[in-house]
């Protein structure tokens, strides 16, 4: 606050610009202080014969530090299944979160923190992924975002680039994806959707014009519960892309890639 | 216009003051002065586990240089997006952009043109997996070690270059540096693979990358 007060009498001298910048200054510092002074803590109390303390969040940190028995630490932030940690000593280590299990909270109860396990994902209600394949001959990356509406049955957009030798492609569709073991760690599902294929012929070939043309798909695929947050998931579909020309166009695509739920 | 800034400054206070930190920071205030009488069983209101400040993400920036074959090497800027899995994958999502410059057969023909100046930018984004190969800490001189870890990193994406999408492979590996526990400095090497016709035969060509940024984790 001093220092914001300081800014404030500083900006009082020099001209409007400057006066504005010095108030702009004093404004921002005004408004991270509550943050800075409120930043979110969590203590635990040591419950194994001493809670070690390592240099980084992950395997080939060394430990440099050990909290004992009884000793109450403080939970500062968590990066992946780290969590940095704060010694009443004032040492700042990262502990793993297996060994973080064995702690207590203040109430008595054990530590009980978030670790994302299957039954969070077969709760899941939002989950976005990216995959790459072949969507006939031509190589596909997709992105997409589902919605879960119910367990079996989720809500799919997607967007896809396939990239040929002659043209590419921009897909963008909408699915509506029934899963048959929802609750399954190898979960299988059916997807039926309908959207747009828009075609662009490659520059150096000639005379040819981008067109747009509607398309239906169906098809199926696996989805896999890896870890965490993550799945991987593989399918292949059907397209139909009802062309202008007498016949419609009949492509085969298969992609897999990985996913997040939340 | 100043007398506005003070309501605001003032509303700010007002609001620090109006939340519970304010007033938890006010009552630790009170309490300092005297011991406490029994010290009580439960000392402070918990904040939900689920509350700790979770920080998998990261995003930033990268400048660098990008060598275009056939069209020179040049500056690439670009925007980084990574999602930490587990403490050895990560994912990432990156975009950048270069003005390549002319062929040196353009150059040397003086009056041929084989691109118009739009063509000529070099964009291009990507998705990519990558692992943390070799964790630990580095020292800078003698008394300061910070975090930091080399990665591979490989993934597929789009290149717009000379009016076509044309899509690519990257691979490569990259130094991650943390100074602070939020803050990363990235150093990259990497290779974008895709195949090219601009110049009359399609051949695959290597386009090599070296960019420094950095990354903020939240």
């Amino acid at each position: 606050m001093a220092s914001a007060l300081e800014v404030c009498a500083l900006g009082a001298g020099p001209g409007r610009a400057a006066r504005a910048i010095a108030w702009l200054a004093a404004l921002a510092a005004l408004a991270l202080a509550p943050l800075a002074a409120c930043a979110a803590t969590y203590e635990v109390i040591v419950e194994d014969p001493y809670l070690e303390l390592h240099t980084g969040p992950g395997r080939g940190y060394p430990v440099f530090q050990i909290a004992e028995r009884g000793e109450r630490v403080e939970l500062i932030r968590r990066r992946t299944d780290w969590f940095q940690v704060r010694l009443p000593r004032g040492e700042v280590g990262w502990v793993p979160l297996a060994q973080l299990r064995r702690t207590l909270g203040l109430d008595g109860e054990p530590f009980d923190v978030l670790a994302y396990e299957l039954a969070d994902y077969t709760e899941r209600r939002w989950e976005v992924g990216a995959l790459y394949g072949d969507f006939g001959g031509a190589n596909v990356i997709s992105v997409y975002g589902a919605f879960g509406m119910t367990p079996n049955l989720s809500l799919e957009l997607w967007l896809s680039q396939a990239l040929g030798r002659f043209s590419d492609s921009k897909i963008a569709s909408l699915d509506v994806v029934h899963e048959l073991f929802p609750d399954k760690r190898f979960s299988p599902y059916i997807a039926l959707g309908a959207g747009v294929v828009k075609t662009d012929p490659k520059a150096t070939l000639v005379a040819t014009t981008d067109r747009s043309d509607a398309a239906a798909h169906a098809g199926g695929g696996l989805r896999a519960y890896l870890t965490r947050r993550f799945l991987f998931r593989a399918e292949y579909k059907s397209y139909v892309v009802f062309t202008s020309r007498d016949d419609n166009e009949e492509i085969r695509e298969w992609k897999a890639g990985f996913s997040f739920f939340f | 216009m100043e007398s506005r800034l003070l309501v605001l400054l003032l509303s700010g206070v007002m609001a620090a003051g109006l939340t519970g930190c304010g007033r938890h920071r006010a009552l630790e205030a009170a309490d300092a002065g005297q011991p406490p009488v029994i010290e009580p069983e439960l000392e402070r209101r918990q904040i939900e586990p689920a509350d700790i400040d979770t920080e998998d993400f990261e995003v930033g920036i990268y400048a660098g240089q990008l060598s275009v074959e056939d069209f020179g090497v040049n500056t690439v800027v670009g925007v980084r997006f990574a999602y930490h899995i587990t403490e050895s994958f990560f994912v990432e999502a990156a975009g950048g952009r270069s003005d390549t410059e002319p062929t040196s057969f353009e150059r040397l023909s003086g009056a041929a043109q084989l691109l118009t100046d739009d063509e000529r930018e070099y964009s291009y984004y990507n998705v990519s997996l990558g692992y943390n190969l070799l964790p630990g800490e580095s020292f800078i001189g003698r008394n300061r070690a910070f975090n930091s870890s080399l990665y591979l990193i490989g993934g597929v994406g789009n290149t717009k270059f000379a009016g076509d999408d044309r899509f690519t492979i990257n691979f490569g590996m990259g130094l991650r540096l943390l100074p602070l526990d939020w803050l990363a400095v990235h150093a990259d090497v990497r290779d974008h693979v895709l195949d090219n016709d601009v110049l009359g035969r399609k051949k695959t060509t290597h386009n090599l990358e070296a960019h420094v940024g950095f990354t903020f984790f939240f």
